[in-house]
Order: structure tokens, then sequence, then C-alpha cells
């Protein structure tokens, strides 16, 4: 049975990529798990498994990104540039004249248990990844900060308006994405 | 133009914001009376349910074992 510290440290690249996924920053996601890291050495506790280690890491994880979104959060809150990031996914989709849909949205069955398995949380990080740095960012701070949307207005000090234009089009890509990746191919 | 109409474009933008904060009023009507009588927008809100479904079991993940460590 390795140690406190030992189990600790083998769960830094875990942490990393939830860093990652989040500040879409190297750097600055090194820094989070480093803290992290140092936060849980200087309290060892002891667990019954790996879960609740992770669980409890991945607490302390979440502080330290918050803390590092505020301290950023000048070079956080600017809009992605692209003009392609500022279309409106909704007008990719397919609607008739009069704006109704001009093909029944494919239906992904009922896979509840499909969507709990490992490959697909592979596929949805990747999905993640690929939204644009400042829709990406928002979106997981909804999703795996589980932050309200006043705190994200009040913590990058963005506008209500903005951060729903945001969301709305990080959660159509992420849609079009987990289609085409994951419940197409899961059906073929 | 009347009250509660929506198009079902409106209706997939009206289904992702309730992801995200309450609906008014009127979109709420809306939003009940057009599911009830479209048949294309059920399947839309279906998808955006099993995301939500999806999102929180990846939240709460953690059994990962990963061989590798």
């Amino acid at each position: 049975m390795p140690n406190f510290e030992q189990q600790i440290i083998a769960l830094r690249d875990y942490l990393l990529r939830f860093a990652k996924l989040q500040l879409r920053n190297d750097a600055w996601a090194e820094d989070a798990v480093s803290e992290t890291v140092l936060a849980a050495l200087s309290k060892p506790h002891s667990f019954d498994n790996r879960s609740q280690l992770k669980t409890w890491l991945v607490g302390i994880l979440k502080h330290k990104i918050i803390d590092a979104m505020r301290l950023h959060s000048r070079d956080m809150s600017s809009s992605d540039s692209s003009p392609d990031e500022q279309s409106d996914p909704l007008d990719d989709m397919y609607f008739r004249a009069g704006d109704h849909f001009a093909q029944a949205p494919a239906e992904w069955g009922n896979p509840q248990e499909q969507v709990s398995t490992q490959q697909f949380f592979i596929i949805l990080e990747a999905c993640a990844d690929k939204l644009p740095p400042t829709q990406g960012r928002l979106f997981l701070m909804r999703e795996w900060l589980e932050l309200s949307c006043e705190e994200i207005c009040k913590d990058l000090n963005v506008t209500p308006t903005n951060l729903y234009v945001q969301l709305h089009r990080a959660r159509l890509r992420l849609r079009e994405c987990l289609e085409l990746n994951w419940f197409i191919k899961a059906r073929a | 133009m009347i009250p509660f109409n929506r198009t079902c474009k409106q209706v997939a933008a009206i289904l992702i914001a309730r992801e995200d904060r309450r609906l008014g009023r009127s979109d709420w009507f809306a939003l009940r009376i057009h599911l009830a009588m479209c048949e294309a927008c059920p399947g839309f809100e279906r998808q955006i349910l099993l995301m939500r479904a999806g999102l929180r079991n990846w939240r709460n993940y953690r059994d990962v074992d990963e061989s590798s460590s």
C-alpha cells in the first residue's frame, strides 16, 4: 500500500487533466495542481479507497482553480475572436423557412447507462476541450465547478447577457460534437 | 403575433437557456405549449436532458482506476 504522499503524487496527472480543461492555460494549470498537492500534503487524511481520495483532492483543486480564475480574470473574459466562434450554432442547424425543424432531431435512444461509461466521458472531455477557450471556460465553470451564473459574472466581471450568449453557443457546439462523435456512432 | 407562438428555432434556444437560468413566464408557457404540439422539438429536448445527465455523471465520476498509475 503506497503511503499518503505517494498516493497524492500519483494523482497529479489526473488533477492536471481537469485543471487544463478548465483553465486552458498549461502554466496556470500546473500552478493550481501544485498548490493542490501542497495543500493536501499539509493535512494528511486517511481514506478507505482511491475514489474518496480523488473526491477530496478534486474539491481542493476546484478552490485553487477558482482562485486562479479570479486572479487571471482580466485575461480570461475577452471573447473568442474568430468569426466562426462568434456565430450562433443554431444558424447552422437545419431549419426550414419559418424556422421549424426540417428534419426531426435524431433519436439518441434512451441510453442512460450509455452516458455513464468511461468511453463517453473521454468523448465528452474531448468535445469540451474543442470549445473555443472563453466558451469552454465559462461552460465548465457551470458544469464542472458548479458555479451559479451570478458567481461567474462576479468572478470574471462579465455581463449576464454576454455569459448567456457564450453558454448558449457552448452548449450547442457540445451537443453537435456529442451527436457526431458519440450518439451517431453508438447507434451505428 | 400570437402571444405564445414560437418557432422550433426559438424553442431550441429556450431549451438551451433553461440549462442556465429560470425561464420567464411567457417563455415557460410557450415552451410547454410548443412541446405539446410539435413533433420534432420533444426530440431536441430529450437530447438536451440526456446531455444534462451525461454531464452530471461525468462530474461525479471518480472510479477510473488508471491502470498506468
